[in-house]
């Protein structure tokens, strides 16, 4: 315990100032946002992530996001445990057999408004799984999808740039 | 006054007649036994109300049981309390079985007029100021109640519940007897209240010795831990409306006697009494719930959990028995108006959750929990109802179990004016074990409402389950209303209960009460339910309006559980009965001492693919194993040995004729 | 009028401030893990945007479920008027008793848990049992840590207990006192579902208790009971701060009593609020079976206060 604190007050805070910048392999689907939903969002919006078959590769991407370098709690974004919680679903990886139902089901069990981001070349388009025989197809073929970041996998910070691309919060500057 | 109790007896006595006389007609038979106890009940009512306003009634009838001084009755405050504790029960109760016990075919007759016989001995009872009297009536009471316990007499778990409480009972009986002839011998008297005058009485060893048996005596009736084995057994076996009236009047009575004999008859005691009977109502509280909590059948929960509650009702009786003994009156009365109105409630709001455990065996028939679920949708009246009793009983505010366990924690607090630092230790353990039967209570009843009522069936006797005849939904309504109305108007008891303590004990209750707000022990605590539950209301309201003033999003969607998106939603994915007593199994493994038992058949083709699960689990009870087990196994080995003196010869039977009469011979001599 | 108003006010302070004392405690951690972390702020953002959100229920509940929301933010707003924040002479004296307070906690508790059972979700379930396990358990010690108190002050009245005690200087020299303090401190952890007992912030639903019994709960009803627990921690904290620190909390109704009341409220939570954090960040959640054995040593501590009270009298 008399460890851990000494490095908690030693250790700076490493969180990067300021927002990333808009990354250009974020593709916004721009109709599918209603400005509505991001004008009532504001500055709050609670994520659960969904993995219909991914390799992880986007899961440890994401898992970034939660460090101390990238925090994305100070933008009012957070991971929740339950879908009726949760604002937006984050799914990564091509949509398998198995785990297109649970994403749907996934998807009904959150409330509207919401928004869906397809993580990953995967979720995208299948990327090298595509044409595969346990595969479905990408997010769009399962459910309703709103923003799309590419990349394999895609760093935290183009994540980070889609999710506060599609909430747009109602003041410019995301940082406080 | 003597006119309404008369009336009531001849209201009984021909529903007993009547019982006889139509026992061919079921249909009619069940309506004129209980339509005629309903009236009598009534009256018995109303006479409670007239006594408790201060109208005495004494009747002496010296042709009647003239070996004991004749039938001795009277009604003083504290006899017509427990008259109006009777009505309360009794009258939805009767109610009730108008429509519940349309199925018992061909049982009606033996049934109106074992019921025409308990009501008004149990009013009797409470009324009877002499020995022979009180021990007559108790019998009665006891007797009926057992033929009514034994209704389903067809089951054989019927009958070994009715048989151990027949021993319980009359074991019970033995120790007052003992106790009563004790007194009447060293005091000369067969009148009760003739024992003790002013100081002069028998001496101390005969009032302790007196204490203990009766004390004994009454706790087996009440119920007590360690005397509470057949609660258990009997009140499942019971048709519901008997076990109502069981569980919310008649254990009440040995209530009754041990505040008779504690506070009156045997005079000012020592200090130990009062240790003694907190010692077994802390003990009958924890193991009461601690019981109950795990119990899976929803009657047998319900009996364990009447032992918890007389366990409260004991800590007021003890408390009240100790303050006294150190000279604070007005404590020791506060106590027993705490005690005395728990009793009230109890009546109240364990009558409600019998009926409503009757109504779910009469819909779904069954008593086991982990078969039920979802009967909130299916009865939604008796549902709701049954919620009330479980807040009630689980002294949830607004509700009437509240006030009664508050007073009795005040009471318990105001302990610290007793000069002695042994017993403030005992008050704390007191204090620290109410409040964790509180805690254990209220998870009992989640548990109980929440596995039975809420969620999805898990048994198919649910799926066809039905709402009850509006017999039984009358009553259960206006056991509902008395718990709420006893919980937000408490000086509606309060007021006759401190005049019925000060007539009793002599003190005035250290409390201040106007119509909505009490206070105990001048500003050591005060609340008012009343306001409570205005100001809960007010604010649900206004946050429900506020929402839409916020223009809140008031979309409603209907969708599956949340199960992580697995296909399939039945209630095998539900938390259990069992499961949800798991952690206080772990937590209380100790007292439990239960055996699990794990079955897993797997698929012949590979074990990774598994068929069924069987989980089985099987608790005792430390009082059962350490107690009554020894004590059975000496009986038995004792009736074996009797045995080889019944063989059967006629010839070593008139020897025992002959060996018998010069015995007596001898002593008469 | 004046004294209306105060209570108005008090209230009003618990209630709108409860969110704060969460975003503060969250800010606090944030920082110690080396994060920025969201703003103070941020629960309002949160409880405001569930209100725009619609309601998915389960099809398999009943109204239970739905009339829960409202009972536990009720009973919660009830709990605000009885708890003195700003001053002991508030206008709802007959609710002031501290038996009722805890009562009016547990059936705030008793219809979560009920909820929790109701979609018939085996996550619900388990929550709804440990919840009510840990909130049984904890029962005995609030109990006799009360009982401490009131043997000091004569009265299980809230008010009559701070303004004993606001005088006296020999407060934290009293070790029935502090021993008190620490048992009821030890609940106010486990009743609040902060760590070690609970983690507000687990995803894992096999270690969760509070969360598990809310996560079939969206939109309003969820608004509804964030706020009702963030009202639920603050006046714990409120309660401890109070009772036992009672210096600055207004006896009287003198504004300048009041000024200062308003003053030292956030210096106490303030305090408060960074110990809880920073116990948060050095502690482990406990196994769920080792629950049982801090209560129970908070149990014997608040026991401890009561001897000592006796024996030294």
């Amino acid at each position: 315990m008399k460890l851990l604190f000494r490095k908690i007050l030693t250790s700076p805070v490493v969180t990067e100032p300021g927002a990333p910048p808009p990354d250009p392999g974020v593709e916004l689907l721009g109709s599918a946002i209603h400005d509505e939903v991001r004008k009532r969002f504001g500055r709050s919006l609670h994520i659960r992530e969904v993995d219909p078959g991914s390799c992880n590769g986007c899961e440890l991407e994401i898992g970034g996001l939660n460090g101390p370098y990238y925090d994305l709690e100070r933008f009012g974004l957070q991971f929740v445990a339950s879908p009726r919680h949760a604002d937006c679903l984050l799914v990564t990886g091509p949509v398998t057999r198995n785990m297109a139902d649970p994403l749907k089901r996934t998807y009904d069990a959150t409330p509207d408004p919401k928004i869906v981001i397809a993580v990953g070349d995967c979720a995208k388009d299948c990327g090298i799984f595509a044409g595969g025989y346990g595969v479905v197809g990408p997010v769009s073929a399962v459910i309703p999808v709103d923003v799309v970041v590419s990349g394999c996998p895609p760093s935290p910070r183009s994540i980070l740039a889609a999710i506060l691309r599609a909430l747009q919060a109602r003041s410019p500057e995301p940082a406080h | 006054m003597l006119r309404c109790f008369t009336a009531s007896l001849i209201f009984f006595a021909g529903g007993a007649c009547g019982a006889l006389v139509f026992a061919r007609d079921d249909s009619l038979c069940r309506k004129v036994t209980h339509g005629l106890a309903l009236g009598g009940t009534v009256l018995i009512l109303i006479v409670g109300v007239a006594g408790l306003q201060g109208q005495p009634l004494d009747l002496l009838l010296p042709g009647i049981l003239p070996a004991g001084g004749g039938l001795a009755l009277g009604l003083d405050r504290l006899s017509a309390f427990f008259l109006l504790i009777i009505a309360v029960g009794a009258i939805p109760s009767t109610f009730y079985a108008i429509g519940y016990t349309r199925h018992y075919k061909g049982k009606q007759s033996g049934l109106g007029f074992m019921l025409n016989i308990f009501i008004p001995a149990m009013m009797l009872v409470a009324m009877s100021r002499n020995v022979l009297t009180f021990l007559v009536f108790w019998e009665a009471m006891s007797l009926t109640s057992y033929f009514l316990v034994m209704t389903d007499s067809d089951q054989a778990e019927t009958c070994g519940a009715g048989w151990l409480y027949l021993v319980m009972t009359h074991g019970g009986l033995a120790c007052l007897v003992v106790g009563f002839l004790a007194m009447s011998q060293a005091a000369g008297s067969f009148t009760m209240s003739d024992w003790v005058h002013a100081g002069a009485g028998p001496d101390a060893r005969v009032r302790n010795l007196a204490f203990v048996t009766m004390a004994a005596g009454f706790l087996s009736k009440a119920g007590a831990i360690p005397f509470h084995i057949w609660l258990p057994r009997a009140h499942p076996a019971a048709p519901s409306h008997v076990s109502a009236m069981m569980s919310g009047v008649m254990i009440k009575l040995g209530i009754y006697g041990l505040i008779r004999i504690g506070f009156g008859w045997l005079g000012q005691g020592p200090g130990w009494w009062g240790v003694l009977i907190l010692a077994v109502g802390a003990v009958s509280a924890l193991l009461g719930v601690l019981y109950a909590l795990i119990d899976s059948d929803l009657k047998r929960l319900l009996a364990y959990s009447s032992v918890e509650n007389i366990g409260i009702i004991l800590l007021g009786v003890g408390a009240g028995l100790l303050f006294r003994s150190y000279g604070l009156g007005a404590l020791a009365a506060l106590a027993l108006v705490a005690a005395l109105y728990h009793c009230l409630n109890h009546a109240a709001f364990k009558g409600l959750l019998f009926l409503g455990a009757g109504s779910v065996l009469h819909a779904t028939g069954t008593r086991n929990m982990e078969a039920m679920g979802g009967l909130l949708r299916r009865m939604p009246q008796t549902g709701a109802y049954f919620l009330v009793g479980s807040l009630a009983i689980t002294a949830m505010p607004p509700f009437n179990g509240f006030i009664s366990e508050w007073l009795t924690f005040q009471s318990l607090l105001l302990s610290f004016r007793v000069q002695a630092q042994f017993f403030n230790l005992v008050f704390a353990l007191c204090i620290a074990a109410l409040a964790l039967t509180a805690g254990l209570s209220a998870a009992c009843f989640v548990r109980a409402f929440g596995i039975a009522f809420l969620a999805l069936p898990r048994g198919e006797a649910v799926e066809s389950a039905h709402e009850s005849h509006w017999t039984m939904l009358t009553s259960m309504g206006f056991l509902a209303a008395a718990c709420l109305t006893l919980g937000i108007a408490p000086a509606l008891v309060l007021r006759p209960l401190s005049s019925t303590v000060n007539d009793f004990i002599g003190e005035r209750p250290d409390l201040a009460f106007n119509w909505s707000g009490i206070a105990a022990s001048n500003g050591f605590a005060a609340i008012d339910p009343f306001w409570v539950a205005m100001i809960l209301s007010l604010l649900m309201l206004a946050v429900w309006i506020g929402l839409h003033a916020m223009r809140a999003n008031f979309g409603r969607r209907y969708y599956e559980t949340w199960g992580c998106g697995r296909a399939v939603q039945t209630a095998a994915f539900e938390y259990t009965a069992a499961a949800f007593a798991n952690p206080f199994r772990r937590v209380f493994a100790f007292l439990y001492r239960s055996v699990e038992e794990t079955e897993i058949e797997a698929h012949p083709e590979s074990r990774f693919f598994v068929k069924t699960i069987t989980y089985r689990h099987q608790s005792r009870t430390i009082i059962e194993d350490s107690v009554y087990a020894p004590i059975g196994a000496v009986v038995r080995r004792l009736a074996a040995k009797a045995r080889t003196v019944q063989s059967g010869n006629v010839h070593s039977y008139l020897l025992y004729i002959l060996l018998a009469l010069l015995t007596l011979l001898l002593f008469a001599r | 009028m004046l004294r209306i108003a105060v209570t108005i006010v008090q209230w009003l302070v618990a209630v709108v401030g409860a969110p704060l004392l969460v975003g503060v405690i969250r800010k606090v951690k944030a920082r110690l893990q080396g994060r920025r972390g969201a703003g103070v702020w941020q629960p309002y953002a949160n409880l405001r945007k569930l209100l725009v959100k619609e309601v998915v229920i389960s099809e398999n509940t009943s109204w239970v479920f739905r009339l829960t929301p409202y009972v536990v933010i009720g009973t919660m707003l009830l709990a605000a008027c009885i708890v003195p924040v700003l001053t002991t002479a508030g206008a709802l004296q007959m609710l002031d008793n501290i038996i009722l307070l805890m009562y009016v906690f547990l059936l705030g508790t008793f219809f979560l848990a009920l909820a929790g059972l109701d979609a018939g979700s085996s996550f619900g379930g388990m929550g709804s049992s440990r919840e009510m396990a840990i909130a049984a358990l904890a029962e005995p010690t609030i109990m006799i840590a009360i009982f401490a108190i009131a043997l000091r002050a004569g009265s299980t009245g809230l008010n009559e207990m701070i303004r004993r005690s606001v005088t006296d200087p020999l407060l934290l020299l009293n070790p029935g006192h502090l021993l008190a303090f620490f048992s009821l401190f030890i609940v106010a952890i486990a009743e609040t579902g902060r760590l070690p007992v609970d983690n507000p912030a687990t995803h894992l639903e096999l270690t969760m208790i509070h969360e598990a019994m809310i996560l079939e709960y969206s939109g309003r009803y969820l608004a509804l009971i964030e706020w009702a627990s963030a009202i639920k921690l603050f006046l714990f904290l409120t309660l401890l701060g109070n009772v036992f620190f009672p210096w600055g909390i207004a006896v009287t109704l003198q504004p300048s009593a009041i000024a200062i009341g308003i003053v030292t409220l956030p210096i106490k939570m303030g305090v408060l609020a960074v110990s809880l954090a920073v116990l948060e960040t050095g502690l482990a959640k406990l196994r769920l079976f080792r629950v049982p054995e801090l209560l129970s040593g908070s149990f014997m501590l608040a026991l401890l206060a009561v001897v000592s009270f006796f024996f030294l009298r």
